[in-house]
Order: structure tokens, then C-alpha cells, then sequence
């Protein structure tokens, strides 16, 4: 809603979208239509992907809790087309030297794209392997010069009842926020996504810009982003504030820390079949030797 | 109404037992043509437990129609019944083979400390007893204490019901409409003092039907 009629940044194609014109006019010329390079967002591989197969790009863009689109699994996929993501902006303010409301073009503007195929684990017990594709937080904050007194990361997604139908509803006190500690935030696993199995991100997932933290539960990864404030203190976070003793503001994956009302000790693989689709979880979701440093001397148990 | 009674009265329990299959073939349809979207198990396990609820609160909505709106649909109370029953058992068969993939250490573990479990599993036991009694045999043989055991038909509703809403990350309108209509349902079995809710004086069945009615319940 914010600058929507002002000339901006937003009018500048994006690179990606101008680097995908430039491969189809090419493609055209030689007739290439098919070829799979052509519609590609170029991003350099990582080390922090996982050799595990993906899950497919139906799965992955059929399967969402997206509150804000209905409250099935499959309603993302079906209302989300609605939801106008170009123009888009994000507002940084709080502790920062450079506050402001930037336009997406400028966000993603020199940062260095990678895919980063992660695992991803729902706090309902479900798991998928998905491909993002993205750049880390920490290179996007550091542009706005986080000051000393900032202690945490506040993430806020975009109000818009009208395109939203399930904002229209009640349940929920939107607009959906999420936050995270600093470190966490600038922990090199955390980025924001852009882009899944090469394209841009698909409406459901959370276009254009979505939060992914791989070894917290799933609904730390916030969609749809339109405001990052640094803060001092601990945000309130949507799932936390709607049930307390359910959902905490760290939910790192943890099988040995059960939800109240369901174990948390394994997770059904989506797209694992009929028999034995039940695995292991694992703690911090497998990335506790890049993370598990962060939590030392913390009960985690009472920190869920 | 007395119409649609007697149209009713024509349909053999068969029938009943065959539209009861229906939603099972509808659902076993759906897994042959692969249409049950990105994580069938789950869709398999919902619409099981689901179809089960409408067949124990379809059971529940007998006896109030008889006596307020003098539809008598007794005679297909047991197939009702039985068929609740039944797509209990799958949906506890899809939990255990499909959704734990028989890890049964895990699954016998949370079934006694997870809530929801401990509601669903409950609603089970309870039927068990009366899915075993539904026979004539054993109305015979257990005389009044048939009735006093089939009583518990409703804490059982209940707890399925209540098991369908803890299950939700947040309860849906579906959920508090499905606890509604069974509590009023179950509110219709209360006897208030100074009026009986279970015969409705005015347009109640002769007395030659209650006499019917009580042969059919016996």
C-alpha cells in the first residue's frame, strides 16, 4: 500500500525478470523455446544445500499454509494469484543508520543469489526438501547499518484484506509477524527467498520476498514481506501471541521438545508414498553444527 | 410428513448399508486416479475420520427426528451405527499403517500422552462394546442392560467430535458448528423436569407405532 502511486524503483524491471526477457528474445531467435536455461534465475549453488531430492515443484507450490489465502493446504495455490506483488516495497526502520522504505528492485539489488536446497520442517509434523533460491539476511541488514543497541530482527507481512481472503476472516490478529535474535538473523543459513527451482517465487510460497530459517518450524519463515524493524527487545510473534504454550518465539526443530498436543519426534516426508513416508526429526533440523552454538547454556526445553 | 414416512419405510437396510459404502468407494476412487492432492495419507486419514463423525452424529439424529418431526428411521439405526463404526476402525487403520507407518513404539506412545489421541482412541474403546452388542442376539440376552450399555454412544460422539477440534492448529468454524450440533443433539436426550423430550405429545406416533417402535428397538 505504501508508495503505490509514487514513481519508483518498482517501474524498473528486475533483473531477473529483464535477464529472462533477454534468454527468450535469444530463444526465440534460435528457436529454442523449450530449452530448459531459458526462464532461469541465475544463482551459484551453496554449500549449505542438502544432496537430499527436492520435492517436486507441485508439492512444493500446492501444499502451503498461507493463512492469509484460506486455511487449507490447498487454498494458497488456488487464491493466491490475486495478490499484486509487483509493485512491492520494504519499509527497514528501527535501529538502523539507513531507514526507509525501499523498493524490492532495490532490496535485492547487488545481492549475490545462491540456491540453497534445504530441508524444511513444519511444526505440524510434515517435511519437505525444498530448492530456494535467495541471499543471506545478513548481507541485506548490514546494507542498512544495524546499530549497536539492535538485539533482535522484527518481520512483518503485507496487509491487504482486499487480495487477501483470509485477513477478511477472523482467527488470526493480522498482520503476520515473525522476528528473530540478531545472531539468528545474521546466521549465514538465514535468508530470504526470492526464487524456488529456478523461477521466481511462486504467490503461495510467499512472493516476492519470503524470510526462510531451515532449522526452525515452518511458520518462522514469514511470507510476503513489506517491513523489517531492528528492535531491542524480543517482538511478539503471531503464533506465540495466538497460543503461548504451544508455539514459542525460538521453535527450533527439536524431536526431544514435543508440542503439547503432538510429538515432534518424527515428521512424514510429503511425496514419501503410502508406507514408511515417517522419518526421524532431526534436532535443529540436521543444522545444529552451523546453529547449535547460538543456543549454548539455553534450556531449550523452556526456550521452545 | 407422514408421507415421506411411509416413502422411507419402503427402503430396505440394504440400501442403507450400500450408501453407506459409497464415500469409501468415492474415496477409494480418488486414491486409484491419484486425486487426493500432494499428501494423500493425510487426505485418506481426514476424510475417514470425517465420514465417521457424520455417520455418529447421523446415528445421534435419529431418535430426535422421531420425536420431533415424526420421521421413525429406527429400523436403519443399527446400519448407521455399524457403519460409524467401520470408518472409525479404517481411520484408525490409515493413522497406524499410512501416517505412522507402523512405527508402533511411537504411535502406542502418543496415543496415551498426546490428548487428541487419548479423545480418538477413547470415542474407539467405547464403541467397540456397542458395535459388538448390535445384534438381535445380544438385545435379547442383555435385556434392559442393552440400552444402559448403548448409553454410551454419547460421551462417544462427543469425544470424537472433541478429538476432531484438539487435532486443529486453530479450531475452524467447521469445528465449533460440528460441537454445536452435538451438544444439541446430545441436549435432546436430556430429560427436563416437568416436560418429556423424548415423545412429542401432539404429532406423535399412534399408539400402535410406539408399540412398533419399541418391537424395532428391541
Amino acid at each position: 500500500m505504501v508508495n503505490r502511486t509514487k514513481l519508483n524503483w518498482s517501474h524498473v524491471t528486475p533483473k531477473p525478470l529483464w535477464l529472462n526477457r533477454r534468454a527468450l528474445i535469444a530463444g526465440i531467435g534460435a528457436t529454442a523455446l523449450a530449452s530448459p536455461a531459458l526462464a532461469k534465475i541465475a544463482a551459484k549453488p551453496s554449500q549449505f544445500s542438502t544432496d537430499v531430492e527436492p520435492n517436486t515443484l507441485e508439492e512444493i507450490t500446492n501444499y502451503n499454509n498461507f493463512y492469509e489465502f484460506g486455511w487449507d493446504k490447498t487454498d494458497p495455490a488456488a487464491n493466491a494469484g490475486q495478490l499484486t506483488t509487483d509493485p512491492w516495497s520494504v519499509t527497514v526502520d528501527g535501529l538502523v543508520d539507513r531507514p526507509g522504505t525501499y523498493d524490492l528492485a532495490d532490496i535485492m539489488k547487488d545481492r549475490p543469489l545462491e540456491e540453497r536446497i534445504y530441508r524444511f520442517r513444519c511444526v505440524e509434523a510434515w517435511a519437505m526438501v525444498i530448492p530456494w533460491i535467495g541471499f543471506e539476511l545478513s548481507g541485506l541488514l548490514n546494507r542498512f547499518g544495524v546499530q549497536p543497541s539492535a538485539k533482535y530482527v522484527a518481520i512483518q507481512t503485507l496487509l491487504r484484506p482486499e487480495e487477501m481472503p483470509g485477513q477478511r476472516a477472523g482467527g488470526i490478529n493480522w498482520p503476520y509477524v515473525e522476528g528473530l535474535r540478531l545472531d539468528e538473523a545474521m546466521n549465514p543459513l538465514t535468508i530470504m527467498a526470492t526464487g524456488l527451482y529456478g523461477e521466481n517465487l511462486p504467490k503461495q510460497n510467499g512472493a516476492p520476498l519470503r524470510l526462510v530459517v531451515p532449522w526452525k518450524y515452518g511458520f518462522k519463515s514469514i511470507k510476503s514481506i513489506v517491513k523489517i524493524s531492528l528492535v531491542a527487545e524480543q517482538p511478539p510473534t503471531t503464533w506465540q501471541q495466538l497460543q503461548p504454550s504451544e508455539y514459542g518465539f525460538y521453535a527450533n526443530v527439536n524431536p526431544e521438545v514435543n508440542h503439547p498436543r503432538w510429538s515432534q519426534a518424527t515428521e512424514r516426508k510429503i511425496g514419501g508414498g503410502f508406507f514408511a513416508s515417517r522419518q526421524e526429526t532431526l534436532k535443529f533440523n540436521g543444522y545444529g553444527d552451523e546453529v547449535a552454538g547460538m543456543y549454548a547454556g539455553m534450556d531449550l526445553a523452556k526456550n521452545y | 410428513m407422514a408421507r415421506l414416512d411411509a416413502w422411507l419405510k419402503r427402503v430396505p437396510n440394504w440400501a442403507v448399508w450400500l450408501a453407506g459404502f459409497i464415500p469409501l468407494a468415492w474415496l477409494i476412487w480418488l486414491v486409484v486416479t491419484n486425486d487426493l492432492g500432494v499428501d494423500p495419507v493425510k487426505e485418506i486419514e481426514h476424510r475417514l475420520g470425517k465420514i465417521a463423525l457424520w455417520f455418529l452424529v447421523g446415528g445421534l439424529v435419529i431418535t430426535p427426528l422421531r420425536s420431533f418431526v415424526g420421521l421413525n428411521l429406527i429400523r436403519y439405526r443399527r446400519a448407521i451405527g455399524l457403519l460409524a463404526f467401520i470408518y472409525v476402525v479404517l481411520h484408525l487403520m490409515a493413522w497406524a499403517v499410512f501416517d505412522m507407518g507402523l512405527l508402533m513404539s511411537q504411535a502406542i506412545n502418543d496415543l496415551f500422552r498426546r490428548p487428541y489421541l487419548i479423545f480418538g482412541i477413547s470415542a474407539f474403546i467405547l464403541l467397540i462394546p456397542l458395535a459388538i452388542t448390535s445384534n438381535k442376539a445380544s438385545i435379547r440376552k442383555l435385556g434392559a442392560n442393552w440400552r444402559r450399555l448403548h448409553w454410551l454412544v454419547y460421551p462417544a460422539v462427543l469425544l470424537g467430535v472433541v478429538h476432531y477440534l484438539w487435532q486443529m492448529k486453530v479450531i475452524r468454524t467447521e469445528g465449533w458448528i460440528w460441537l454445536v450440533v452435538a451438544l444439541l443433539l446430545l441436549a435432546t436426550r436430556i430429560k427436563w423436569p416437568g416436560s418429556s423430550a423424548r415423545s412429542a405429545p401432539k404429532k406423535g406416533p399412534s399408539k400402535r407405532q410406539q408399540a412398533i417402535n419399541a418391537a424395532n428397538k428391541t
